[in-house]
Order: structure tokens, then C-alpha cells, then sequence
């Protein structure tokens, strides 16, 4: 059986952490990393860039409409995920638009954090 | 040399190809102002260079690699534009009026990229191709100028981290953008022509921004009609704008403006960009607005208004973009055409079909109907109910003289 875990926190907190804060995290981090690497549990796991640079897709009458921010309705549930390679947001927003729920739900694109 | 002017007309195209060579935004402002501040100081000493354009993109460039070579952190980033400049062919004296025509275009379909919030689109359209300053952008919106520049700090923020691409769309996007950038330059636009409050000058300012914006559209994609029509309706538009308003600020309807005030120049500009796109085909929304807008300037006077056919573009227009302010316009054109009654009567079933209580421009037409047909009681008490709901200053004056002006009941 494999879960997916999806971490949710305020992002103001990551962000006004001190060096020294932000340094204890990140070790803790690895450690987790590293300790659920080593017993073959981890199958992928990625840092995602601020909730400022989602986009939101949703096909609508056969025509794409595309919004700056996330996902916002509180009265629809997370049902999935696509991870994809694309050169830029154009190329993500396109393969977002050919999932088939974005049709009637909405697609969330967030870039994947890069340093 | 006149720096003012210089920055005025080249910013915009420096700008543009400055984004493509370094990759980013922040970058590119700062590596032009950098090079204006050594052009400022080496030009009036030295003579203006053969090309003002080729030089400040060139000395911004090496401004960029010292930089990115000062810090090393970069190193990836200064081999990735060292590749960029050695592939664009080194700026000569030789260059024509546009370098890299397709930057400019690069530059106006990011700036509207839908996947910028529409405030943001309209910032970052009037700072980076128009050259504002935040101040002069943040007045014009009324916002402060800390807002304006948080706004304008996200968008290019969002560029970078959503990887938002620096070029021409696809073929099949295509006429998407191309919509949404018309729609930017149409909401500066409005946003001179209509807003009510604010700085009068500053508005007119954004009017011009946004017929240079249409102009540029047209140079740059010569083939598309409904820019053509986009920039045509905002001339005419525009050529009425000494006789809108009174002498104290107050609004001066089409039918009452003294017509000599209108600008002859702009109006046969208007009309001959709206004619050719209506040849080519165009059946826009731009194209329909600015064949209504062009038979009310070409109207000799209010009498000679060709209300039938008016009446007819705001139905075909309504029936493309089935919008309550386009059906509010079609009743009163109907009215018009044939008689208040007729006008009232499509405002009746408005009225009944949609949830537009809140909506002043209704009972403002209705009142104007009633008035027509000599009603003063019914017209004073549909101007009561526009004037409880309109928020804008000027309208609500005019409603009230209106209100004021009605024989006594």
C-alpha cells in the first residue's frame, strides 16, 4: 500500500525562521530523509515553491481558463496528482488542462522549489 | 540630448530585449538604469552615440556580466548569458528603427499572462513597456505606492518562480493572449476614461499610455483586425474627452456635448481603423464597440444619430457577450430607434429576469426614458433609486441635476 503524505502549515512560519531555526529544520529534515531511505520506505518527496507561484487550470464549455493563485474552494477535496517534467508554466498549464477533471474540478500547478 | 525623451521612447524597447538576453526581469531594470546613469554621464562630454538603442543595450549587457561575475553564486547564470550574447548578433550602428521587433512582443505577452492576477498584468504592462514609475502608476491607481510596488515585486516574483516564459505564444494559444493583452491595454484604458475620481491629468495620461499600447499592437501584428478595432474605439473615444465634462467637472452627455470640441483627427483615425477592420472580417467585440462609437462621432448632430443600426451592433454585440451593462445600452438604443416605450419595455423584462437591484445604470436609463416621455413623477422616482445606488461622484451629480431639472410635479 502506498500513502501520500501532504504537508500543510502556515507558509509566514517557514518563512521568518532564523538562520539558526531554519538550520535546525532542515537537519531534521535529513535525518527524516535519510532514516525513511534507509528502511525502503520513501518513494519521492519534493519542497514545493511559494503558494504565490500556483496557478490554477479548469477546462470550462471546451475553453481553458487559467487564474493566478491556488486552489481555493473549500468544498472540493484533493483527488490526485500528476508529477511532470515541462519546459515552462505554458507546457505545465497545457498537460494540466488535458486532465480529464479538470473539466469539472480544477487543476493546481506548483512549481516543484528549486534553489 | 534630451535623456527625459530618450527614456520615454526607448525604455520600453531596451527593456524588452534586455528580459531576453539576462533572463530577468529585476536584472534588466537595474543593468538600464545603470547604463542610462554612465550615458547621462559620457554623452554630453563625449557626442551621442550613432545608436542610442544599441548602446545602452550593449553597455547594460557588460554591466550584467560584471556582475555576474563579481558573484560567483551566479556562475551557471553568467555562462547561460554569455551564450545568449554571443548568439544575438552584436547591436551595430547598422540596426533599423526595431531590433528585435518579436522582444517587444515577448515582453507584452508576459506582462498579460493569465496566470498573473489582472491588476498585476495591468502594472506590469504600464512600468516595464510603457516605463512609469511605480509613483506615476500607483497615482493613476489610486493605491499607495508601497501597494503598487509589493504589486509589481509579486508579478515579477511569480514570473521567475512559476517559470512564466519569455516568448511569443503557441500557434494554438495564440489568439487567447492575444485577447488578454488587448483586454490590458483596453482596462488602462477605461480605467483614464472612466474612472471618476483622481488626478484629471493623470487619467488623461493613461488614455494616451493606452492608444500608444493599441498603436503598438498594430505595428507589431499588422494582421490582426480586432487590435485595429481595439485601437479605433479608443480613439474615438478618446476624441470626446474635451467635451465630456463641464467646466466644474461635471458629466456632459453624447447627446447634449457641444460636438466642436470633438477631435476631428482622432475621429477619422477611429473610423478609418474601425472600416478596415470590419473589411478584413472582424466581427469582434472590439470591432462591433467601435463601429458603434464611430457612427456617434460621425453623427453631425445628436438628431442624426443612426440609432437603428446602433441599436443592431449592441444586439449582436449582446448576443456574443451577454452582459446587463450591453443590455441596459441595446434598450436604450432600441429606445431610440423607435420609441421609449419600446426601450422600457426590454428594461421591464431586465429587470424581472436577472438579480440587478444593486445595478444604478438601470433605473439611470429608465429615469432618462420616462423624462423623454414627459413622466416626471415616474422619472423623479426611478432618478431617487439610481442616485441611492450609484457610487461615483460625477454620476451622482448629473443624476441629481437630472433629478433637479425635471418640471415640477
Amino acid at each position: 500500500m502506498q500513502y501520500l503524505l501532504l504537508i500543510y502549515g502556515l507558509e509566514s512560519d517557514w518563512l521568518n525562521l532564523t538562520p539558526a531555526q531554519n538550520a535546525a529544520m532542515q537537519q531534521e529534515y535529513g535525518q527524516f530523509g535519510k532514516e525513511i531511505a534507509e528502511s525502503k520506505k520513501h518513494l519521492g518527496s519534493n519542497r514545493l515553491a511559494p503558494v504565490a507561484s500556483a496557478t490554477t487550470v479548469r477546462v470550462r464549455d471546451g475553453k481553458r481558463v487559467v487564474t493566478d493563485g491556488p486552489f481555493a474552494e473549500t468544498k472540493e477535496q484533493l483527488g490526485g496528482y500528476y508529477l511532470v517534467e515541462a519546459k515552462d508554466l505554458d507546457e505545465a498549464i497545457a498537460l494540466a488542462g488535458r486532465i480529464p477533471a479538470a473539466r469539472h474540478g480544477s487543476v493546481e500547478v506548483r512549481p516543484i522549489f528549486t534553489m | 540630448m534630451d535623456f527625459e525623451k530618450l527614456h520615454r521612447d526607448e525604455s520600453g524597447r531596451v527593456l524588452a530585449t534586455l528580459i531576453r538576453l539576462l533572463g530577468d526581469f529585476d536584472l534588466a531594470e537595474e543593468m538600464l538604469q545603470e547604463a542610462y546613469a554612465v550615458a547621462l554621464q559620457k554623452w554630453p562630454a563625449e557626442g551621442t552615440p550613432a545608436n542610442p538603442r544599441a548602446w545602452l543595450i550593449s553597455t547594460a549587457r557588460h554591466k550584467a556580466i560584471d556582475r555576474l561575475r563579481r558573484d560567483h553564486r551566479f556562475e551557471t547564470k553568467r555562462d547561460e548569458i554569455a551564450r545568449n550574447a554571443e548568439s544575438t548578433a552584436q547591436p551595430a550602428d547598422d540596426f533599423g528603427d526595431d531590433m528585435f521587433p518579436d522582444d517587444r512582443l515577448r515582453l507584452i505577452f508576459t506582462c498579460s499572462h493569465p496566470a498573473l492576477a489582472t491588476d498585476a498584468q495591468v502594472a506590469l504592462t504600464l512600468h516595464t513597456i510603457c516605463g512609469l514609475t511605480t509613483d506615476e502608476i500607483s497615482r493613476a491607481f489610486l493605491v499607495s505606492v508601497a501597494t503598487m510596488s509589493q504589486r509589481l515585486v509579486r508579478a515579477k516574483r511569480k514570473i521567475r518562480d512559476a517559470n512564466i516564459p519569455y516568448r511569443v505564444p503557441a500557434r494554438e494559444d495564440l489568439p487567447d493572449r492575444i485577447d488578454a493583452a488587448m483586454l490590458v491595454v483596453y482596462l488602462i484604458f477605461n480605467e483614464g476614461y472612466l474612472a471618476a475620481t483622481g488626478d484629471a491629468l493623470v487619467r488623461r495620461e493613461l488614455c494616451a499610455e493606452a492608444i500608444r499600447l493599441g498603436r503598438l499592437l498594430c505595428e507589431l501584428m499588422p494582421r490582426e483586425a480586432e487590435a485595429k478595432a481595439l485601437l479605433g474605439l479608443m480613439l474615438l473615444q478618446d476624441s470626446r474627452c474635451d467635451a465630456r465634462t463641464g467646466r466644474d467637472g461635471e458629466l456632459i452627455v453624447l447627446d447634449e456635448q457641444d460636438r466642436t470640441l470633438w477631435h476631428t483627427e482622432q475621429i477619422r483615425e477611429g473610423t478609418a481603423l474601425t472600416e478596415s477592420a470590419l473589411h478584413s472580417g472582424s466581427k469582434g467585440p472590439y470591432a462591433l464597440q467601435a463601429s458603434i462609437a464611430a457612427l456617434h462621432a460621425n453623427a453631425k448632430t445628436a438628431r442624426d444619430t443612426d440609432w437603428p443600426q446602433i441599436a443592431a451592433l449592441y444586439a449582436a454585440l449582446l448576443a456574443a457577450n451577454p452582459s446587463p451593462v450591453i443590455e441596459v445600452n441595446w434598450a436604450v438604443a432600441v429606445a431610440m430607434a423607435r420609441t421609449p416605450d419600446d426601450g422600457l419595455a426590454l428594461l421591464d423584462k431586465l429587470e424581472s429576469r436577472e438579480q440587478l437591484s444593486e445595478f444604478h445604470l438601470l433605473p439611470a436609463a429608465r429615469a432618462d426614458l420616462l423624462r423623454r416621455l414627459g413622466k416626471s413623477a415616474e422619472a423623479a422616482q426611478a432618478y431617487r433609486r439610481a442616485l441611492a445606488l450609484a457610487t461615483n461622484d460625477v454620476e451622482r451629480r448629473f443624476l441629481s441635476r437630472r433629478l433637479s431639472q425635471l418640471p415640477s410635479q
